[in-house]
Protein backbone atom coordinates (compact mmCIF):
# COMPACT_ATOMS: atom_id res chain seq x y z
CA UNK A 1 0.00 0.00 0.00
CA UNK A 2 2.84 2.51 1.08
CA UNK A 3 4.51 1.65 -2.04
CA UNK A 4 1.86 2.61 -4.27
CA UNK A 5 1.05 5.56 -2.63
CA UNK A 6 4.88 6.73 -3.62
CA UNK A 7 4.63 5.42 -7.21
CA UNK A 8 1.35 7.85 -7.58
CA UNK A 9 3.00 10.93 -6.04
CA UNK A 10 6.06 10.07 -8.01
CA UNK A 11 4.02 9.88 -11.29
CA UNK A 12 1.73 12.80 -10.66
CA UNK A 13 4.90 14.84 -10.21
CA UNK A 14 5.91 14.20 -13.04
CA UNK A 15 2.67 14.70 -15.32
CA UNK A 16 3.03 17.80 -13.71
CA UNK A 17 5.83 18.85 -15.74
CA UNK A 18 4.09 21.15 -18.02
CA UNK A 19 2.87 22.90 -15.26
CA UNK A 20 4.03 26.19 -14.80
CA UNK A 21 3.60 27.70 -11.59
CA UNK A 22 6.66 25.31 -10.66
CA UNK A 23 10.10 25.91 -11.77
CA UNK A 24 11.68 23.05 -12.82
CA UNK A 25 13.78 23.55 -9.41
CA UNK A 26 11.26 22.86 -7.27
CA UNK A 27 10.18 20.05 -9.32
CA UNK A 28 13.33 18.11 -9.07
CA UNK A 29 13.44 18.65 -5.08
CA UNK A 30 9.76 17.20 -5.13
CA UNK A 31 10.73 13.86 -7.11
CA UNK A 32 14.22 13.91 -4.63
CA UNK A 33 11.51 13.81 -1.37
CA UNK A 34 9.32 11.27 -3.08
CA UNK A 35 12.71 9.13 -3.66
CA UNK A 36 13.95 9.40 -0.44
CA UNK A 37 10.35 9.08 1.17
CA UNK A 38 10.51 5.53 -0.94
CA UNK A 39 13.93 4.55 0.51
CA UNK A 40 12.69 5.29 4.01
CA UNK A 41 9.73 2.91 3.79
CA UNK A 42 11.63 0.35 1.70
CA UNK A 43 14.12 0.31 4.50
CA UNK A 44 11.61 0.27 6.98
CA UNK A 45 9.68 -2.93 5.02
CA UNK A 46 13.31 -4.99 5.63
CA UNK A 47 14.63 -3.49 8.54
CA UNK A 48 17.38 -6.52 8.23
CA UNK A 49 19.64 -3.87 5.93
CA UNK A 50 19.71 -1.64 8.91
CA UNK A 51 19.80 -4.04 11.75
CA UNK A 52 22.88 -5.97 9.70
CA UNK A 53 25.29 -3.25 8.92
CA UNK A 54 24.25 -1.82 12.95
CA UNK A 55 25.71 -5.60 13.60
CA UNK A 56 28.23 -5.77 11.84
CA UNK A 57 29.68 -2.80 13.25
CA UNK A 58 28.76 -3.94 16.75
CA UNK A 59 30.84 -6.85 16.63
CA UNK A 60 34.19 -4.84 15.03
CA UNK A 61 33.80 -2.72 18.05
CA UNK A 62 33.44 -5.69 20.32
CA UNK A 63 36.11 -7.28 18.63
CA UNK A 64 38.74 -4.34 19.39
CA UNK A 65 37.35 -4.15 22.78
CA UNK A 66 38.41 -7.66 23.31
CA UNK A 67 41.88 -7.38 21.49
CA UNK A 68 42.70 -3.91 23.38
CA UNK A 69 39.86 -3.66 26.32
CA UNK A 70 40.98 0.34 26.52
CA UNK A 71 42.13 2.46 23.85
CA UNK A 72 43.97 5.59 26.07
CA UNK A 73 46.45 6.51 23.09
CA UNK A 74 44.12 9.02 21.15
CA UNK A 75 46.24 8.43 17.56
CA UNK A 76 45.54 4.84 17.46
CA UNK A 77 41.74 5.64 19.18
CA UNK A 78 41.00 7.75 15.96
CA UNK A 79 42.36 6.04 13.72
CA UNK A 80 40.65 2.32 14.87
CA UNK A 81 37.24 4.59 14.98
CA UNK A 82 37.49 5.71 11.73
CA UNK A 83 38.24 1.98 10.14
CA UNK A 84 35.16 0.79 11.79
CA UNK A 85 33.24 3.40 10.29
CA UNK A 86 35.21 2.96 6.94
CA UNK A 87 34.34 -0.77 6.94
CA UNK A 88 30.75 0.06 8.00
CA UNK A 89 30.45 2.58 5.09
CA UNK A 90 31.05 0.56 2.93
CA UNK A 91 29.04 -2.60 3.73
CA UNK A 92 26.44 -0.11 3.82
CA UNK A 93 26.45 1.66 0.91
CA UNK A 94 27.58 -1.18 -1.39
CA UNK A 95 23.48 -2.22 -1.52
CA UNK A 96 22.24 1.03 -2.01
CA UNK A 97 21.96 -0.07 -6.14
CA UNK A 98 22.09 -3.56 -5.82
CA UNK A 99 19.14 -4.04 -3.94
CA UNK A 100 17.02 -3.06 -6.98
CA UNK A 101 15.76 -5.59 -9.58
CA UNK A 102 16.01 -5.12 -12.97
CA UNK A 103 12.38 -4.93 -13.42
CA UNK A 104 12.47 -1.86 -10.92
CA UNK A 105 15.21 -0.40 -12.73
CA UNK A 106 13.45 -0.62 -15.98
CA UNK A 107 10.49 1.45 -14.02
CA UNK A 108 12.62 3.88 -12.49
CA UNK A 109 14.12 4.77 -16.05
CA UNK A 110 11.01 5.63 -17.35
CA UNK A 111 9.85 8.12 -14.17
CA UNK A 112 12.39 9.67 -12.94
CA UNK A 113 15.34 11.84 -13.98
CA UNK A 114 19.46 10.37 -13.21
CA UNK A 115 20.02 13.42 -11.36
CA UNK A 116 17.33 13.30 -8.79
CA UNK A 117 18.24 9.78 -8.50
CA UNK A 118 22.03 10.66 -7.29
CA UNK A 119 20.79 13.54 -5.05
CA UNK A 120 18.34 11.36 -3.18
CA UNK A 121 20.78 8.32 -2.85
CA UNK A 122 23.07 10.69 -1.85
CA UNK A 123 21.54 12.29 0.51
CA UNK A 124 19.65 9.17 2.32
CA UNK A 125 22.85 7.81 2.21
CA UNK A 126 24.41 10.47 4.47
CA UNK A 127 21.33 10.56 6.79
CA UNK A 128 21.71 6.53 6.86
CA UNK A 129 25.68 6.45 7.47
CA UNK A 130 25.37 9.81 10.08
CA UNK A 131 22.99 7.48 12.32
CA UNK A 132 25.07 4.36 12.11
CA UNK A 133 28.20 6.33 12.99
CA UNK A 134 26.08 8.06 15.97
CA UNK A 135 24.98 4.85 17.17
CA UNK A 136 28.77 3.50 16.43
CA UNK A 137 30.59 6.51 18.14
CA UNK A 138 28.50 5.93 21.51
CA UNK A 139 29.22 2.22 21.72
CA UNK A 140 32.74 2.55 20.78
CA UNK A 141 33.05 5.08 23.41
CA UNK A 142 31.33 3.03 26.37
CA UNK A 143 33.80 -0.01 25.63
CA UNK A 144 36.74 1.48 24.82
CA UNK A 145 36.78 5.04 26.31
CA UNK A 146 36.48 8.42 25.56
CA UNK A 147 39.07 10.46 24.84
CA UNK A 148 37.60 13.08 22.78
CA UNK A 149 38.50 16.96 24.60
CA UNK A 150 36.55 19.28 21.71
CA UNK A 151 32.98 17.35 21.05
CA UNK A 152 31.47 19.99 18.93
CA UNK A 153 34.83 20.31 16.59
CA UNK A 154 34.89 16.37 16.58
CA UNK A 155 31.21 16.49 15.93
CA UNK A 156 31.44 18.51 13.30
CA UNK A 157 34.52 16.55 11.52
CA UNK A 158 32.58 13.66 12.03
CA UNK A 159 29.95 14.73 10.59
CA UNK A 160 31.37 16.44 6.96
CA UNK A 161 33.83 13.17 7.41
CA UNK A 162 30.98 11.04 7.17
CA UNK A 163 29.01 13.00 4.49
CA UNK A 164 32.14 12.72 2.09
CA UNK A 165 32.36 9.28 2.50
CA UNK A 166 28.90 8.27 1.89
CA UNK A 167 28.84 10.79 -1.10
CA UNK A 168 31.96 8.90 -2.67
CA UNK A 169 30.81 5.34 -1.98
CA UNK A 170 27.09 6.32 -3.31
CA UNK A 171 28.70 7.31 -6.94
CA UNK A 172 30.88 3.97 -6.74
CA UNK A 173 28.15 1.82 -5.88
CA UNK A 174 25.83 3.04 -8.55
CA UNK A 175 29.06 2.06 -10.79
CA UNK A 176 29.63 -1.19 -10.00
CA UNK A 177 25.54 -1.89 -9.93
CA UNK A 178 26.13 -1.40 -13.97
CA UNK A 179 29.53 -3.63 -13.87
CA UNK A 180 28.93 -7.07 -11.76
CA UNK A 181 27.38 -5.75 -8.80
CA UNK A 182 30.03 -7.40 -6.61
CA UNK A 183 31.01 -5.55 -3.03
CA UNK A 184 34.51 -6.51 -3.36
CA UNK A 185 34.21 -4.31 -6.36
CA UNK A 186 33.09 -1.32 -4.40
CA UNK A 187 35.77 -1.40 -1.79
CA UNK A 188 38.46 -2.03 -4.17
CA UNK A 189 37.45 1.57 -6.38
CA UNK A 190 36.14 3.30 -3.32
CA UNK A 191 39.33 2.99 -0.89
CA UNK A 192 41.79 4.65 -3.11
CA UNK A 193 39.40 7.56 -3.74
CA UNK A 194 38.91 7.49 -0.35
CA UNK A 195 42.27 7.41 1.21
CA UNK A 196 42.35 11.87 0.41
CA UNK A 197 39.06 12.19 2.38
CA UNK A 198 40.38 9.83 5.38
CA UNK A 199 43.68 11.51 5.66
CA UNK A 200 42.38 14.73 5.93
CA UNK A 201 39.49 13.65 8.63
CA UNK A 202 42.02 11.60 10.71
CA UNK A 203 43.98 14.85 10.84
CA UNK A 204 40.53 16.95 11.58
CA UNK A 205 39.25 14.53 14.37
CA UNK A 206 42.88 14.12 15.79
CA UNK A 207 43.30 17.81 16.59
CA UNK A 208 39.68 17.97 17.97
CA UNK A 209 40.60 14.96 20.09
CA UNK A 210 43.84 16.86 21.30
CA UNK A 211 41.33 20.19 21.64
CA UNK A 212 43.42 22.42 19.85
CA UNK A 213 40.68 24.65 18.96
CA UNK A 214 39.17 26.70 15.74
CA UNK A 215 42.24 28.44 14.62
CA UNK A 216 44.10 25.12 14.14
CA UNK A 217 41.65 23.01 12.59
CA UNK A 218 39.80 25.66 10.49
CA UNK A 219 41.91 25.17 7.49
CA UNK A 220 41.33 21.29 7.58
CA UNK A 221 37.63 21.50 8.51
CA UNK A 222 37.23 23.90 5.43
CA UNK A 223 39.11 21.39 2.82
CA UNK A 224 36.66 18.34 4.04
CA UNK A 225 33.31 20.78 3.58
CA UNK A 226 35.06 22.00 -0.26
CA UNK A 227 35.80 18.05 -0.98
CA UNK A 228 32.09 17.52 0.08
CA UNK A 229 31.23 19.72 -2.66
CA UNK A 230 33.54 18.69 -4.87
CA UNK A 231 32.22 15.07 -4.78
CA UNK A 232 28.53 15.98 -4.68
CA UNK A 233 29.25 17.99 -8.17
CA UNK A 234 31.14 15.22 -9.64
CA UNK A 235 28.69 12.89 -9.02
CA UNK A 236 25.83 15.26 -9.99
CA UNK A 237 27.81 15.60 -13.50
CA UNK A 238 28.90 11.86 -14.11
CA UNK A 239 26.27 10.03 -12.67
CA UNK A 240 23.51 10.64 -15.62
CA UNK A 241 26.42 8.57 -17.64
CA UNK A 242 25.84 5.61 -15.85
CA UNK A 243 22.54 5.66 -15.46
CA UNK A 244 21.13 3.54 -18.77
CA UNK A 245 22.56 1.16 -20.52
CA UNK B 1 60.13 6.78 -46.98
CA UNK B 2 61.02 10.40 -46.69
CA UNK B 3 57.69 11.18 -45.58
CA UNK B 4 58.15 8.54 -43.01
CA UNK B 5 61.06 9.83 -41.35
CA UNK B 6 59.61 13.52 -41.53
CA UNK B 7 57.05 12.32 -39.75
CA UNK B 8 58.56 10.57 -36.97
CA UNK B 9 61.00 13.02 -36.25
CA UNK B 10 59.87 13.42 -32.67
CA UNK B 11 61.06 9.32 -32.00
CA UNK B 12 64.55 10.60 -33.21
CA UNK B 13 64.29 13.66 -30.72
CA UNK B 14 63.11 10.92 -27.87
CA UNK B 15 65.92 8.77 -28.55
CA UNK B 16 68.66 11.76 -28.69
CA UNK B 17 67.34 13.43 -25.86
CA UNK B 18 67.13 9.91 -23.69
CA UNK B 19 70.31 9.25 -24.44
CA UNK B 20 71.78 13.09 -23.64
CA UNK B 21 69.62 12.60 -20.13
CA UNK B 22 72.23 9.10 -19.48
CA UNK B 23 75.34 10.64 -20.75
CA UNK B 24 75.12 13.88 -19.16
CA UNK B 25 72.97 13.08 -16.14
CA UNK B 26 75.93 10.48 -15.18
CA UNK B 27 78.84 12.26 -16.31
CA UNK B 28 78.07 15.76 -16.27
CA UNK B 29 78.82 18.31 -13.68
CA UNK B 30 76.20 18.78 -10.72
CA UNK B 31 76.15 21.33 -7.88
CA UNK B 32 77.35 19.86 -4.82
CA UNK B 33 75.08 20.15 -2.11
CA UNK B 34 74.61 18.80 1.64
CA UNK B 35 72.82 15.16 2.57
CA UNK B 36 72.20 15.29 -1.61
CA UNK B 37 75.88 15.45 -2.74
CA UNK B 38 76.09 13.11 -6.15
CA UNK B 39 72.10 11.40 -5.80
CA UNK B 40 71.27 15.01 -7.28
CA UNK B 41 71.76 13.42 -10.42
CA UNK B 42 68.69 10.87 -9.63
CA UNK B 43 66.81 14.32 -10.49
CA UNK B 44 66.39 13.46 -14.13
CA UNK B 45 65.34 10.02 -13.72
CA UNK B 46 63.09 10.44 -10.55
CA UNK B 47 61.29 13.60 -11.09
CA UNK B 48 61.37 13.39 -14.98
CA UNK B 49 58.60 10.30 -14.20
CA UNK B 50 55.77 11.98 -11.95
CA UNK B 51 55.78 14.46 -14.94
CA UNK B 52 55.55 11.74 -17.33
CA UNK B 53 52.76 10.56 -14.87
CA UNK B 54 50.88 13.66 -15.00
CA UNK B 55 51.02 13.90 -18.40
CA UNK B 56 49.50 10.74 -18.88
CA UNK B 57 47.44 10.87 -16.36
CA UNK B 58 45.81 14.39 -18.20
CA UNK B 59 45.87 12.54 -21.62
CA UNK B 60 43.69 9.94 -19.82
CA UNK B 61 41.32 12.66 -18.35
CA UNK B 62 41.36 13.93 -21.95
CA UNK B 63 40.22 10.79 -23.81
CA UNK B 64 37.65 9.38 -21.10
CA UNK B 65 35.89 12.84 -21.41
CA UNK B 66 36.12 12.65 -25.20
CA UNK B 67 34.32 9.18 -25.09
CA UNK B 68 32.00 10.24 -22.69
CA UNK B 69 30.76 13.21 -24.90
CA UNK B 70 31.46 11.27 -28.19
CA UNK B 71 30.84 7.76 -27.56
CA UNK B 72 34.07 6.57 -30.03
CA UNK B 73 35.52 3.27 -28.86
CA UNK B 74 39.01 4.60 -30.52
CA UNK B 75 38.84 7.18 -27.67
CA UNK B 76 38.35 4.31 -25.09
CA UNK B 77 41.42 2.93 -26.59
CA UNK B 78 43.54 6.01 -25.74
CA UNK B 79 42.15 6.07 -22.85
CA UNK B 80 43.17 2.79 -21.14
CA UNK B 81 46.56 3.18 -22.95
CA UNK B 82 48.03 6.38 -21.45
CA UNK B 83 46.88 4.93 -18.24
CA UNK B 84 49.15 2.14 -18.98
CA UNK B 85 51.78 4.11 -19.69
CA UNK B 86 51.32 6.57 -17.17
CA UNK B 87 51.24 3.06 -14.69
CA UNK B 88 55.40 2.35 -16.32
CA UNK B 89 56.04 6.07 -15.63
CA UNK B 90 54.25 5.63 -11.87
CA UNK B 91 56.71 2.12 -11.15
CA UNK B 92 59.37 3.90 -12.37
CA UNK B 93 59.25 6.79 -10.38
CA UNK B 94 58.47 4.93 -7.24
CA UNK B 95 61.05 3.13 -7.89
CA UNK B 96 63.99 5.96 -8.50
CA UNK B 97 62.39 7.45 -5.39
CA UNK B 98 62.36 5.04 -2.64
CA UNK B 99 66.25 4.36 -4.33
CA UNK B 100 66.68 8.27 -3.31
CA UNK B 101 65.15 8.15 -0.42
CA UNK B 102 66.74 5.20 0.99
CA UNK B 103 70.26 7.11 0.15
CA UNK B 104 69.19 10.93 1.42
CA UNK B 105 65.85 10.03 4.29
CA UNK B 106 67.46 6.61 5.42
CA UNK B 107 64.30 4.76 4.27
CA UNK B 108 62.59 3.63 1.14
CA UNK B 109 59.49 5.03 2.48
CA UNK B 110 58.73 7.26 4.70
CA UNK B 111 55.06 8.73 6.21
CA UNK B 112 55.16 12.06 3.42
CA UNK B 113 52.42 13.53 1.82
CA UNK B 114 53.80 12.81 -1.30
CA UNK B 115 54.36 9.52 -1.26
CA UNK B 116 51.13 8.96 0.09
CA UNK B 117 49.35 10.72 -3.10
CA UNK B 118 52.09 8.64 -5.12
CA UNK B 119 50.48 5.40 -3.63
CA UNK B 120 46.97 6.61 -3.78
CA UNK B 121 47.59 7.23 -7.61
CA UNK B 122 48.69 4.21 -8.17
CA UNK B 123 46.29 2.04 -6.44
CA UNK B 124 43.47 4.02 -7.57
CA UNK B 125 45.03 2.96 -11.65
CA UNK B 126 45.07 0.02 -10.04
CA UNK B 127 41.48 0.03 -9.38
CA UNK B 128 40.95 1.44 -12.88
CA UNK B 129 42.44 -1.85 -14.44
CA UNK B 130 40.53 -4.06 -12.45
CA UNK B 131 37.24 -2.40 -12.89
CA UNK B 132 37.95 -2.79 -16.85
CA UNK B 133 38.63 -6.10 -16.55
CA UNK B 134 35.60 -6.73 -14.30
CA UNK B 135 33.26 -5.82 -17.76
CA UNK B 136 32.68 -8.00 -20.44
CA UNK B 137 30.59 -6.01 -23.08
CA UNK B 138 32.77 -3.05 -24.65
CA UNK B 139 30.68 0.08 -24.20
CA UNK B 140 29.78 -0.10 -21.08
CA UNK B 141 33.12 -1.23 -20.01
CA UNK B 142 34.77 2.62 -21.74
CA UNK B 143 31.69 4.09 -20.09
CA UNK B 144 32.15 2.91 -16.60
CA UNK B 145 35.94 2.99 -16.86
CA UNK B 146 35.57 7.25 -18.03
CA UNK B 147 33.71 7.79 -15.63
CA UNK B 148 36.10 6.04 -12.91
CA UNK B 149 38.73 7.32 -13.97
CA UNK B 150 37.48 11.33 -13.90
CA UNK B 151 36.72 10.91 -10.89
CA UNK B 152 39.99 9.49 -9.67
CA UNK B 153 41.50 12.41 -11.57
CA UNK B 154 39.99 14.82 -9.55
CA UNK B 155 40.47 13.14 -6.62
CA UNK B 156 44.30 12.65 -7.03
CA UNK B 157 44.83 16.11 -8.02
CA UNK B 158 42.82 17.33 -4.87
CA UNK B 159 45.40 15.05 -2.83
CA UNK B 160 48.52 15.47 -4.70
CA UNK B 161 48.34 19.67 -5.18
CA UNK B 162 45.97 20.57 -1.76
CA UNK B 163 46.72 18.10 0.56
CA UNK B 164 50.73 18.31 1.25
CA UNK B 165 50.16 22.19 1.23
CA UNK B 166 48.50 21.82 4.82
CA UNK B 167 51.63 19.58 6.24
CA UNK B 168 55.28 19.60 6.10
CA UNK B 169 56.80 17.24 3.02
CA UNK B 170 60.26 16.43 3.32
CA UNK B 171 60.11 17.14 -0.56
CA UNK B 172 61.80 20.28 -2.13
CA UNK B 173 60.57 23.58 -1.41
CA UNK B 174 58.42 22.94 1.50
CA UNK B 175 57.74 22.53 5.37
CA UNK B 176 61.23 24.40 5.69
CA UNK B 177 63.07 22.00 3.20
CA UNK B 178 65.16 23.74 0.67
CA UNK B 179 64.15 24.35 -2.51
CA UNK B 180 64.38 23.63 -6.13
CA UNK B 181 65.07 27.59 -6.23
CA UNK B 182 68.42 27.37 -4.55
CA UNK B 183 69.64 25.45 -7.12
CA UNK B 184 67.31 25.89 -9.72
CA UNK B 185 69.78 28.91 -10.93
CA UNK B 186 72.69 26.21 -11.51
CA UNK B 187 72.73 26.46 -15.43
CA UNK B 188 74.19 22.50 -15.36
CA UNK B 189 71.25 20.77 -13.17
CA UNK B 190 68.66 23.24 -15.98
CA UNK B 191 70.37 21.81 -18.90
CA UNK B 192 69.55 18.04 -18.51
CA UNK B 193 66.72 18.73 -16.61
CA UNK B 194 64.39 20.31 -19.38
CA UNK B 195 65.53 18.16 -22.21
CA UNK B 196 65.14 15.12 -19.97
CA UNK B 197 61.29 15.87 -19.28
CA UNK B 198 60.66 16.09 -22.66
CA UNK B 199 63.19 13.01 -23.65
CA UNK B 200 61.22 10.55 -21.32
CA UNK B 201 57.73 12.08 -21.79
CA UNK B 202 58.29 11.55 -25.82
CA UNK B 203 59.61 8.10 -25.26
CA UNK B 204 56.12 7.47 -23.24
CA UNK B 205 53.93 8.78 -25.84
CA UNK B 206 56.16 6.67 -28.36
CA UNK B 207 55.19 3.58 -25.65
CA UNK B 208 51.56 4.85 -25.72
CA UNK B 209 51.40 5.16 -29.58
CA UNK B 210 53.08 1.33 -30.24
CA UNK B 211 50.33 0.41 -27.75
CA UNK B 212 47.30 2.14 -29.37
CA UNK B 213 47.81 0.33 -32.69
CA UNK B 214 48.96 -2.71 -31.66
CA UNK B 215 45.26 -2.33 -29.32
CA UNK B 216 43.28 -1.13 -32.98
CA UNK B 217 44.63 -3.94 -34.56
CA UNK B 218 43.78 -6.45 -32.28
CA UNK B 219 40.25 -5.36 -32.27
CA UNK B 220 40.07 -4.58 -35.37
CA UNK B 221 40.71 -8.73 -36.14
CA UNK B 222 38.40 -9.22 -33.23
CA UNK B 223 35.29 -7.38 -35.22
CA UNK B 224 36.54 -9.38 -38.52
Amino acid sequence: MNRLSFHRTGINSCSNLDDIQYSIFDKMWKQVISVLHKEFLLEWKHKSGFAGVILYSFVSIYCCYLAFRQVLDPPTWNALLWIILLFAATNAIAKSFMSESRGQQLFYYTLLNPKVVIVAKSIYNIGFLLVVTMINFMVYTLLLGDVVQDKPMFFCSLILGVAAISTVLTLVSGLVSRANNSATLVAILGFPLLIPILITIIRCSGNAIDGLGWAINQPYLIVLASLNILCMALSYVLFPYLWRD
Amino acid sequence: MNKKILANWWKALAVILVFYTLIMGFLGPVPTLAILHETIRNLFFHVTMWFGLMIMMIVNLVYSLRFLSKGKLKDDIYAEESATTGMYFGVAGLITGMIWANYTWGAPWVNDPQLNGAAATMLAYSAYFILRNAIEDEQKRAKLAAVYSIFAFVMMIVFIQVLPKLTDTLHPGRGGNPGFNTYDMDSDLRMVFYPAIIGWTLLGTWIMSLRIRLKIIEHQQHIN
